[in-house]
């Protein structure tokens, strides 16, 4: 197996306000490897933004928050680099695209200047190159009529082309890893279906690493090949996209992919379409044990809300569940009570 | 856009001829009255008076003295000062220049350090620097500019020695360096206040960018933060300020008049000054109707600036 | 479960309530201001008790003494008289006309923000634009104007000045009189046929009056500054009653050789122009409603 482009080692970020420090993440640990897509799964308020934020260095600075732990890139810690030189690793090394598209391009500059400025801050090309590969992108991402498109400004297109803009500039560079959070949240679904093939195309063309972050495990069935779900700022599930959709051991997992629709028929024997009851803990008051307990159909007082269960095997493979109750025999054949 | 800028052009119009009626009431209301000049001349009779108020239509309703006026003035005849009978229009526009070069000096020195102080206030919100700036606007707000050009005088020229006290230029020389020295202190103590306003105002716009998503893509993308912070915090801030900077032109024409009082500058807050002590009605009408007219005009170039700065308003 | 009190009740008092007292107590620049100002007040209308002289006292043997020589603390001016005797009755003149006109232009400002805010339509726009015409064109022009043809009484200062100042207020109270207009509690009030000046009254103003608070505050530091601006240029209060702005009218020609006659009542506008503006910045910051949960 290849070295992973990217290691994160108990990953733990704290913000600061008011005098009040809350943790919102947890010790999170995980690797990607090149040509692989890791999905990272959660409600919002699980932490799984600020995670990938935290893996760019984009968080607030250091009395706002603090970043401890690893994320390793080619034997470096990202954590420790001064901002210069972490401006150096963002586009060349990672790159990411975001939730908003509406929302991430500068409204007063052109589509195509924004995209050449991901590439002049970082090599040293004749204008004329850096307008070729301009196209060339806008080219890739299926933006029709380039040269003339690039002359446009943001509020000239729709949602879906500004999102490309936003892909072709994070592609800009051939990253290594490409973060994307929630890409294709804010779309129509035919547009988001059109975005993640154009994703998965470019990642079979480039051998990139991609983290895709998501709350909606139809995206994830559709690009990733591994799968990581994450709950008030731990990760309580990972393993490969068969592991963890077909055979999901965290009822957490369970009440997720009972609420989307499409997995109702796919074997799942989950009943109606179902909720999760109540709501994700704020983490400055997260519950004793596990953090999933108080919501869980399947939590038994004296095992669920003592000690904190680690994430540990299920099964001979790499899938890793958080549950002190997943190994019971009884447990998997038990149908989920989600409502 | 073309129908953005008609309607504006019409919403002025509609202003300065509010403007012009206030003043024309003000004036005409006065106890005095235009005629108070030649009151005081000895030997006047009433009838003499009764006799130069009909020549000069004064004995008409004033709606209708009004109307006379306003088509004159529509039509570039904006009477005749009482003082030298040269006609306004040619009065103010004589002084009119020495006012724009002080303005426009002040005015550039105003954005540029208000910019600065703005924009390194949000980067370093709540630092030292912020807090002293914070401050540092509001005395500097509270200070009569009048006072601060006298205590500027006090220092600069008579202790120190290094400015010329008053006046544009000096008689005989009038270089260009000879004008540049006499408009350093007006244009800095004018520019006192606006740099005050400014750099509040610029502060507040940075912060609102500083939270844009496109600033994060910016850094997402591996800019050097100068990049980030001029082509996509502060170009952005900016545009805000245009607006402002249209708004803030009385308060600028209104610095100015006190401004060249204390400097002895020969514009058209001094001719102000000069024709109230004549009751030279004409011209004060002229200069009220200049200002208006002046505010208007900058409202309207700064509505263009913002459409030139900002795609979203030019093609929206 | 707490009760939820009506909400009329609950906002038409909060603001009279302790966070916001306490969060205004630790606005340290605040609380310099107003002790400035109770301590400039103080000064002014009991100082002129222990001094020897009072401000009309002509004394020419002591022309333009210099500050601290003799019994005259600040020196004297060039009639001789005493400027610390002055500075106190003229900073009398020029509070009482700072604050009048703030009371004047606040209720102007007020009742037509009120109004146009309540009514809206037509008498909106029509009020709007009288504000718009007012605010563009320096309101130094006109209130000189006025100053200059009517007789500048202190009471006819303080009407010239609370007729140009009434426009920020005016539109302050509009906007938040607007948003206020379609808040539930007026629609209740409107739909058990309650007078439009009841509601205008005991319904929106109680819920506007922080922000009147603050504009009130700030037009004093205004007020204050155009009074010394009308009377230095020679249109305001005229000698020989003294105002801290006239105290400055002559000021320029002496600056060579008695420059404490610009220097002295220069510092007095300053420090209560500065006090004000922070009482007015804490106030923003204790009264604002989205700054205290």
């Amino acid at each position: 197996m290849t070295d992973p482009v990217l290691s994160v080692r108990d990953l733990r970020i704290r913000f600061r306000s008011g005098g009040r420090e809350t943790q919102v993440v947890h010790g999170v640990d995980f690797d990607i490897r090149g040509g692989e897509t890791l999905a990272l799964v959660g409600e919002s308020g699980s932490g799984k933004s600020v995670t990938s934020f935290a893996l760019m260095r984009l968080l607030p600075e250091a009395p706002r928050c603090t970043i401890e732990g690893s994320v390793s890139m080619g034997g470096v810690n990202l954590l420790e680099l001064s901002e210069r030189r972490m401006a150096q690793v963002r586009g060349p090394r990672i790159a990411m695209i975001f939730q908003e598209p509406l929302t991430s391009l500068n409204p007063v500059h052109r589509v195509g200047d924004q995209i050449a400025e991901a590439i002049r801050f970082h090599r040293k090309m004749s204008k004329a190159d850096i307008r070729a590969r301009v196209i060339e992108l806008l080219t890739l991402v299926g933006i029709p009529d380039p040269a003339r498109r690039m002359h446009a400004y943001p509020g000239e297109m729709s949602g879906g082309m500004r999102q490309r803009v936003v892909i072709a500039m994070a592609l800009a560079l051939e990253p290594d890893l490409l973060i994307a959070d929630e890409p294709t949240t804010a779309l129509d679904v035919t547009v988001q279906a059109q975005i993640l093939e154009l994703l998965r195309q470019i990642q079979r063309a480039t051998n990139m690493a991609m983290l895709f972050i998501t709350h909606d495990f139809g995206v994830v069935a559709e690009i990733a090949e591994r799968v990581m779900v994450m709950y008030a700022g731990r990760i309580v599930e990972q393993g490969s996209l068969a592991d963890v959709l077909s055979n999901p051991r965290m009822p957490y997992t369970r009440g997720l992919l009972a609420s989307v629709p499409r997995f109702e028929d796919a074997g799942l024997k989950t009943g109606p379409l179902g909720t999760i009851e109540g709501f994700v803990p704020s983490p400055d008051n997260l519950p004793a044990g596990c953090s999933f307990h108080p919501r869980c159909p399947h939590a038994r007082p004296g095992i669920c809300d003592g000690a904190l269960p680690e994430l540990a095997a299920h099964g001979a493979g790499a899938h890793l569940v958080r549950c002190a109750r997943s190994d019971e025999p009884a447990f998997g054949a038990e149908p989920a009570e989600v409502s | 856009m073309i129908r953005f800028l008609t309607h504006r052009t019409l919403q002025g119009i509609v202003l300065i001829l509010i403007v012009s009626m206030i003043g024309f009431t003000v004036i005409n209301l006065a106890p005095g009255g235009p005629l108070s000049q030649y009151a005081m001349t000895p030997g006047m009779s009433q009838q003499d008076l009764d006799r130069i108020a009909h020549q000069m239509g004064l004995d008409r309703p004033i709606p209708v003295q009004y109307l006379d006026w306003l088509v004159n003035m529509v039509s570039g005849d904006w009477g005749k000062s009482y003082r030298d009978q040269s006609p306004v229009l040619d009065v103010v526009w004589r002084h009119m220049w020495a006012t724009l070069l002080l303005m426009g000096t002040s005015t550039a020195i105003a954005v540029a350090l208000g910019t600065l102080i703005g924009v390194l206030g949000a980067l370093k919100r709540y630092s030292v620097f912020d807090y002293m700036a914070t401050v540092g606007a509001m005395i500097a707000l509270s200070i009569p500019t009048f006072w601060f050009g006298l205590v500027a005088i006090f220092f600069f020229s008579l202790e120190l020695g290094w400015l010329p006290a008053g006046n544009m230029y000096t008689v005989g020389d009038q270089s260009f360096s000879d004008y540049a020295i006499h408009l350093i202190m007006p244009s800095i103590v004018l520019a006192l206040v606006n740099v005050a306003i400014w750099s509040r105002y610029m502060r507040a716009s940075t912060l609102d960018v500083m939270d844009q998503d496109y600033v994060r893509t910016a850094r997402a993308k591996g800019l050097p933060r100068w990049r980030i912070v001029s082509a996509h915090i502060v170009r952005n801030a900016l545009i805000p300020m245009i607006t402002l900077a249209g708004l803030q032109l009385p308060t600028i024409i209104g610095g100015a008049l006190v401004t060249e009082t204390v400097f002895t500058w020969p514009g058209l807050g001094r001719l102000f000054i000069d024709s109230l002590g004549y009751n030279d009605y004409p011209v004060i009408m002229g200069l009220l109707m200049f200002s208006a007219i002046l505010t208007v005009i900058g409202n309207f170039l700064a509505d263009i600036g913002v459409a030139l700065a900002d795609p979203r308003i030019r093609l929206g | 479960m707490t009760a939820i009190p009506d909400p009329a009740t609950r906002t038409r008092f909060a603001i009279f309530r302790g966070p916001r007292v306490r969060k205004f107590m630790r606005h340290r620049l605040a609380m310099i201001g107003l002790l400035t100002i109770i301590f400039l007040t103080l000064a002014c209308f009991f100082g002129p008790y222990l001094l020897p002289y009072d401000e009309l006292y002509i004394d020419l043997r002591a022309r333009f003494s210099p500050p601290l020589t003799g019994s005259h603390i600040l020196g004297t001016d060039p009639l001789g008289r005493d400027i610390a005797a002055r500075l106190f009755s003229a900073g009398q003149i020029s509070l009482t006309v700072g604050f009048t006109a703030m009371v004047l232009s606040t209720l102007i400002g007020t009742v037509i923000g009120v109004v146009a805010g309540y009514f809206g339509g037509w008498s909106r726009i029509g009020l709007m634009r009288i504000v718009d015409a007012f605010l563009s064109f320096p309101s130094i022009f006109l209130m000189l104007t006025l100053a200059a043809f009517l007789k500048p009484s202190p009471t006819m200062i303080t009407l010239i000045i609370a007729v140009t100042s009434w426009m920020e207020v005016a539109r302050i109270v509009e906007a938040e009189v607007r948003g206020q207009s379609s808040r539930d509690f007026t629609a209740a009030a409107r739909m058990v046929g309650a007078p439009h000046w009841w509601i205008m009254g005991r319904e929106i103003l109680p819920n506007v009056i922080g922000p009147i608070i603050v504009a009130a505050t700030l037009t004093v530091a205004r007020a204050i500054l155009l009074e010394a601006y009308i009377s230095f240029l020679g249109y305001g209060i005229q000698p020989p009653l003294p105002s801290w702005g006239n105290m400055l009218n002559n000021a320029q020609q002496y600056l060579d050789s008695a420059p404490w006659l610009a220097i002295v009542p220069g510092v007095a506008i300053t420090l209560a122009v500065t006090s004000f503006n922070f009482i007015g910045d804490g106030l923003r910051d204790a009264l604002d409603a989205r700054s205290v949960q």
